[in-house]
């Protein structure tokens, strides 16, 4: 599935990632500055490696000796933030269709009406982003990057700045996303005990170095 | 009401600032977002350049554009081989206009720009945007407030403009004279006073329009963005 052998250095920090994902849903677990949101960057396309490769179900996406790197929009690969940032200009309704419209017919992996169902979103679907909970938005993030129909999801912290209660609200939508949707995740967190709730195969990112859990 | 020398003017007037508003708003746009975006090592020469028009004499520009897109001038020459006639004509006083309003015209959308989160841009990127699409559908709609603030700026500085335009395509009446240059003419005149005070109060009167207007717009835009 993916296959990532690289390096990226900035500054002094040098992230160092050897790994090869078959499961579902990884977790990675660090403590803040380990590198985790760097890693993701460099899969999802928004930083590039120095050295080294990445593939994804054989397709390179990243191969620095053959010069090989596949731009941000062609690799497929969804990257839910921290933050949810939905476009402020447009309702929720227009922040998930804006997703859907950049898939060709064919392609489309998910239903807008089955993502709706999945996350509860359709209440929320007349609302703006300032009208939303961190929670609510958070959801709605999560729905937009699926109907973007990637190839793989990345999770990055998406329950960072959220409530427990919130935490214990989002939760279970995305157990449900690992259960019922056939889409492999990578979630990227500092809290062991969501990965533990999701029941993620877990390994351990120390001052950029993976280590198994 | 007003006389026809007064609507042509006010005619031309309007007609100069627009067409100077809207051919520089795409070059404005581009400039603007390319300088919030990117750090080259001519940045400071560029800025300098964009910058030139608002400190240098008016009458020095216009004697410049003579120089370059008079008949005889340095471009001026081919254009008129092919027809295009700048100098002495309504297109020349769009030239100066824009030349003029530009730099005012860039900065609110250069600021804009910088001040959009590029992490939403990033995630319209791992959506499956393209960076064109991106920039059409995120960027630029996000830019709305500088884009409307420059251009007001731009047209009511286009309806203002003097020095460079008297200069360059000099004092015509139903082909250059606009309002300043109108104002100024009457003025020269025993009798114009009159017809020089109706202008400078239609002057007051579209300047204000068009600021109560720039100010309406963005709230209703702020509004929608939930500001």
């Amino acid at each position: 599935m993916l296959k990532c052998d690289f390096q990226y250095q900035q500054a002094d920090f040098l992230l160092k990632i050897k790994l090869e994902v078959q499961q579902t849903l990884l977790g990675i677990v660090g403590a803040s500055g380990s590198g985790k949101s760097t890693f993701l960057k460099n899969i999802v396309g928004l930083l590039q490696p120095q050295q080294g490769s990445i593939q994804f179900n054989q397709r390179i996406l990243v191969d620095t000796e053959q010069k090989i790197y596949v731009p941000m929009h062609q690799r497929k690969i969804a990257l839910v933030f921290q933050n949810a940032l939905l476009f402020p200009h447009m309702n929720v309704q227009q922040n998930l269709r804006y997703a859907e419209k950049l898939v060709a017919n064919l392609e489309g992996k998910f239903q807008f009406e089955e993502v709706l169902e999945l996350l509860e979103l359709r209440p929320l679907i007349q609302r703006k982003a300032h009208q939303l909970s961190g929670g609510e938005a958070q959801r709605v993030a999560i729905g937009r990057a699926l109907l973007s129909s990637p190839n793989l999801l990345l999770l990055d912290e998406p329950l960072t700045g959220l409530d427990s209660k919130l935490k214990q609200q989002i939760l279970p939508f995305l157990k449900r996303m690992k259960d019922e949707l056939d889409l492999p995740m990578i979630y990227v967190t500092h809290h062991l005990q969501e990965l533990e709730y999701l029941e993620a195969d877990i390994v351990q990112l120390n001052q950029g170095q993976l280590q198994n859990k | 009401m007003f006389s026809p020398e007064e609507l042509s003017a006010l005619y031309l007037s309007a007609k100069v600032a627009l067409w100077a508003t809207v051919t520089s708003l795409p070059l404005a746009i581009a400039m603007g977002w390319y300088l919030a975006r990117y750090e080259f090592r001519l940045k400071f020469l560029v800025e300098a350049c964009l910058q030139l028009p608002m400190v240098l004499p008016p009458v020095v520009l216009g004697y410049l554009l003579l120089v370059l897109f008079g008949n005889k001038g340095w471009i001026g020459q081919y254009l008129n081989a092919m027809g295009i006639e700048l100098a002495f004509n309504w297109k020349g006083a769009v030239l100066a206009s824009m030349i003029v309003a530009f730099p005012l015209m860039v900065q609110p959308i250069r600021l804009s720009f910088q001040l959009i989160n590029r992490q939403l841009e990033q995630v319209a990127g791992s959506l499956g945007a393209s960076p064109f699409r991106v920039f059409c559908s995120i960027s630029l709609p996000l830019a709305i407030p500088g884009i409307v603030i420059g251009s007001i700026l731009c047209f009511s500085r286009s309806l203002g403009e003097f020095g460079a335009t008297i200069t360059f395509v000099g004092n015509i009446p139903d082909e250059t004279r606009t309002i300043p240059i109108a104002i100024y003419s009457f003025l020269q005149q025993p009798d114009g006073e009159n017809m020089a005070m109706r202008l400078v109060a239609l002057s007051l009167v579209l300047a204000f329009s068009a600021l109560i207007a720039n100010y309406f717009i963005l709230q209703k835009y702020q509004r929608k963005l939930g500001g």
